[in-house]
């Protein structure tokens, strides 16, 4: 086969373990858009005594490798205790599906990224983060590099369209440089609220657009 | 291995049709001498009298002159030097702007940037949902310093033709010379050069099932054009290098196959195939309805990505192209849906099906239904429509009631 996928990767694709929602789960993200032409959702639950990861299930919309590995890490993460879990890298899972093509780095560690999104969003939600710093300006622009700026598909920080980021009594404000009448405009806004809003000192999430 | 692989991408290459080959042979083992002049021996003159035929040939297709048709190494280097060679030709006289259209094929818009990086001003004609030229932004974009307009007969991905007639009526108007990529439309589309007013066109053998690396350029006779490599003096002094007599036979032959009853059929396959693709739910057509390649179908099936789509009908033994990024050497989705105003999703679900002579009526119900199934499979382990699905199923369950 002249694939530059391995055997493992094309039956992971052909066959995705652990495809589909849980319903109320205990945390769930979504990593990617549908503009950079990847995206992953992580569903988990988790139980609360011993923060083992009971049930684990994907959903993913782009290319094989993507699929692939958003079934592999599924698999990986399947019973491990959310510590463990967190600890899985894409080297990991790559090497688990017998290796990628570094092309395809970029889709394929999305779907890491979304585990480990979604073990911090349960950490969050269930007060488990060790110290409870205070949300700031770096860590909001840490989060506003998960969001896509989907004219060109790559995040709104490395594109500098964050003119501005600054916190007041919990009101977390954003200045995109857009204008508001921007066809993705309403995409952004809804993906930045949802990677800052469950933050524990965040009551409101502002977005604004320029002109 | 699978029975029967079914090919959709002759948009991309196609088969070579044995008769194209029996054609070429006796240039490969017999008269295998380059083109000598009149005064030279025999079997040069012979490989010359092929060559002016084979020329001949395409040019009567063409509504041309035999001696204004060049033969290149195809479509690449026939845009490269229609482009370069005339603005280069005409910065002087004339200025340094030319005018395209966002949706070209590489040649043409690579070659258009090339220019930009050299000085030279470009501006890119809007284009309507469909692909269509807005003719009012064309007429508006030429100026007095405008060298050349260069504009499809018809896009490689989502088929849509242009109005040639109208452009090259513009084009007159403001006496600018119209240089016209016809690389998908060629033969099987009528292109009377001097009727409809072209001044340089780019031709290829690859679409037709003729031999790769094999094109020509039709130029007008009396166009400034200079010469693009420096070399002999064959092709009339405008492309040097050791004439590929097999190839340019080859191609002429091509030609020769392409008859009305077989675009016909192909028409009938692409439309049979359309309305089928069309009843999977969110799916749409990328390209003008009828004013498209008789040979071509894209469309954009939502919430799923084109190259998983791509593999598992891989797996199922057919061969599409997709406009994904994913898809794409460079990762960038496809610059013509999104120069059409589609959004990268689009994109990144749009699946091209290009017809040729090798195909048979039932690779379409297969397709269809292969597409249908994996769109299915994909949508369901997708994130993105589940909603929009709901939605659907409950609006169908309610017209019922």
């Amino acid at each position: 086969m002249p694939l530059p996928y391995s055997e493992i990767v094309m039956e992971h694709f052909r066959h995705p373990r652990n495809v589909g929602r849980i319903e109320n789960p205990d945390a769930k993200a979504v990593e990617g858009s549908p503009a950079c032409g990847d995206m992953v959702a992580v569903y988990l639950k988790v139980d609360e005594k011993t923060h083992r990861i009971e049930d684990v299930k994907f959903e993913s919309y782009g290319c094989a490798s993507n699929i692939a590995t958003g079934s592999i890490v599924t698999e990986l993460a399947k019973g491990k205790t959310i510590e463990e879990a967190k600890q899985i890298t894409w080297k990991e899972a790559s090497d688990a599906l017998g290796g990628l093509p570094p092309i395809k780095t970029h889709c394929s560690v999305l779907a890491v990224d979304s585990l480990r999104a979604a073990i911090q969003n349960y950490e969050e939600r269930h007060g488990l983060v060790a110290e409870r710093e205070p949300t700031t300006v770096e860590a909001v622009t840490r989060r506003l590099k998960h969001v896509m700026n989907p004219v060109v598909g790559l995040d709104l920080v490395r594109t500098k369209l964050v003119r501005e980021v600054s916190i007041a009594d919990g009101v977390v404000r954003v200045v995109i440089d857009l204008p508001a009448t921007h066809q993705f405009a309403n995409n952004i806004r809804e993906e930045i609220e949802e990677k800052v809003g469950h933050l524990w000192d965040v009551q409101q999430v502002v977005v604004q657009f320029t002109e | 291995m699978l029975e029967r692989f079914v090919y959709l991408d002759n948009a991309a290459a196609t088969r070579l049709d044995e008769r194209v080959l029996e054609a070429m042979k006796p240039y490969f083992f017999d008269i295998y001498a380059v083109a000598t002049s009149q005064f030279g021996y025999s079997l040069g003159i012979d490989a010359r009298d092929a060559l002016e035929q084979a020329r001949a040939t395409i040019a009567r297709r063409l509504g041309a002159k035999a001696e204004e048709v060049i033969f290149t190494s195809g479509s690449t280097e026939s845009s490269n030097m229609a482009i370069k060679g005339v603005a280069l030709a005409l910065a002087e006289k004339k200025g340094r702007h030319i005018v395209t259209t966002p949706i070209e094929d590489f040649p043409v818009l690579h070659s258009a940037r090339s220019l930009e990086r050299q000085g030279f001003a470009v501006t890119y004609v809007r284009v309507d949902e469909s692909g269509r030229v807005d003719l009012e932004h064309l007429r508006q974009a030429i100026t007095p310093q405008t060298a050349l307009v260069s504009i499809q007969a018809a896009n490689q991905e989502i088929g849509t033709t242009q109005d040639l007639t109208a452009v090259a009526a513009i084009c007159r108007e403001r006496g600018v010379l119209l240089h016209v990529d016809a690389t998908h439309s060629f033969p099987r589309l009528p292109l009377d050069v001097h009727q409809i007013g072209v001044d340089l066109a780019t031709l290829s053998a690859h679409t037709i099932h003729g031999p790769r690396g094999v094109g020509a350029l039709y130029i007008r006779a009396g166009t400034p054009i200079r010469k693009f490599m420096d070399g002999g003096f064959q092709e009339f002094d405008l492309r040097p290098g050791v004439e590929d007599i097999a190839g340019a036979v080859g191609f002429a032959k091509a030609v020769e196959l392409i008859t009305p009853e077989e675009t016909e059929r192909l028409r009938a396959m692409r439309d049979r195939l359309i309305g089928r693709l069309l009843q999977v739910p969110y799916t749409r057509l990328n390209g003008h309805p009828e004013a498209r390649l008789p040979q071509n179908a894209n469309l954009s099936f939502r919430f799923v990505e084109g190259e998983s789509l791509l593999l598992h009908l891989d797996m199922r033994g057919f061969a599409v192209s997709t406009g994904s990024a994913c898809f794409s050497r460079s990762l960038e989705a496809s610059h013509v849906i999104l120069g059409i105003g589609g959004d990268h999703e689009r994109a990144h679900g749009s699946v091209r099906f290009t017809f040729g002579r090798f195909n048979q009526e039932s690779d379409v119900d297969a397709v269809a239904e292969a597409v249908a199934e994996v769109v299915s499979d994909l949508r369901r382990i997708s994130p993105l429509g589940k909603d929009a699905e709901r939605e659907q199923l409950v609006s169908e369950a309610n017209r019922r009631l």
